[in-house]
């Protein structure tokens, strides 16, 4: 017998992922994917399942969060997934915000809350 | 085969940026009915596997057994304009999250805690990560029926709060409660956020 098993768990987001295991750009759960149109050539099967959510969006925008619920992959693969689609510009990402907190935002969402109240 | 999006699912192409609250809370306490009351899409559930190590051995291996469990996220979202969405995600907010939890706490603006004033002793855990991590948050408690009535100040008391967290309270059931709740906490995250930046 050789050492222990590599974890299933660790071993199959490399693989899924080509390699990578942090999204090269900020891509967060709440951030919105909006599909292009571009050259779908070597895709991954994980990538083209991603674009083919957006044949019937009629321009509209799906959260990162959306696409993992969708297509059951767990958060941090969909991240890279949408990160290297984006870098490839298949999608475009309208990103979340840096650690600081805006308040600039908070005050939009405030005015928006105040909206609906 | 993935089934067809329906077209509520989608945001609006005009949407340029989207905002975050974490709606926490332990176990039925009311967080997936808030996601609910402010969505105008039904709650969505992502699940994750979450491997931990066990603090048992295997003594047959001698090397450290590990569990999976699946945890699971219900999110909903609102169109507070043209270009902005709010999207809530409700968690249990528990260690054993792991990683999915740094996803859903980094870039919040703060976090939602739902308490059941029957049982204040279950929101410890969060409470405690959320101070751990550093994230902003006010508490509001659900109004369920047949709970007792208490005075803030002694659930304020009972949760071992700052003297500077919100308190406040909602019925999740009625949206117009859960808007004004969100309107109260992000009202106190930006006030503390002024006073950190002057």
């Amino acid at each position: 017998m050789s050492g222990p098993r590599p974890d299933p768990d660790q071993v199959r987001p490399y693989v899924r992922t080509g390699g990578r295991t942090r999204p090269s750009a900020d891509v967060r759960l709440e951030s919105l994917v909006f599909a292009r149109q571009g050259d779908r050539l070597g895709l991954s099967a994980d990538a083209r399942r991603v674009l083919g959510l957006f044949d019937h969006s009629g321009g509209g925008g799906l959260s990162v969060a959306d696409v993992a619920a969708e297509l059951g992959l767990p958060s941090s693969i969909t991240r890279i997934l949408v990160a290297d689609l984006a870098g490839r510009e298949l999608v475009t990402v309208a990103r979340g915000h840096d650690d600081r907190r805006p308040i600039s935002l908070m005050e939009r969402v405030l005015n928006g809350l105040r909206a609906h109240a | 085969m993935a089934s067809v999006l329906t077209p509520d699912r989608f945001v609006a192409p005009t949407v340029k940026e989207s905002a975050k609250i974490v709606v926490a809370g332990s176990f039925g306490v009311g967080k997936t009915t808030f996601v609910a009351s402010v969505s105008e899409v039904p709650p969505v559930r992502m699940e994750e596997s979450v491997t931990g190590a066990s603090e048992r051995v295997d003594d047959l291996a001698r090397t450290p057994a590990k569990t999976t469990t699946t945890v699971g996220v219900d999110f909903g979202r609102k169109h507070l304009s043209d270009d902005l969405v709010l999207y809530l995600f409700g968690t249990p907010g528990q260690a054993r999250f792991g990683f999915l939890w740094q996803e859903l706490v980094i870039g919040a603006l703060g976090a939602l805690v739902l308490v059941d004033p029957r049982d204040l002793e279950a929101s410890h855990e969060i409470l405690g990560l959320l101070e751990d991590h550093g994230v902003p948050f006010a508490v509001v408690v659900n109004l369920f029926d047949d709970a007792p009535r208490y005075p803030p100040a002694e659930i304020h008391e009972a949760l071992a709060l700052d003297a500077g967290t919100l308190l406040t309270e909602c019925d999740a059931r009625q949206p117009a409660s859960c808007i004004e709740a969100l309107i109260q906490l992000v009202e106190h995250l930006a006030r503390d956020q002024h006073a950190l930046e002057s």
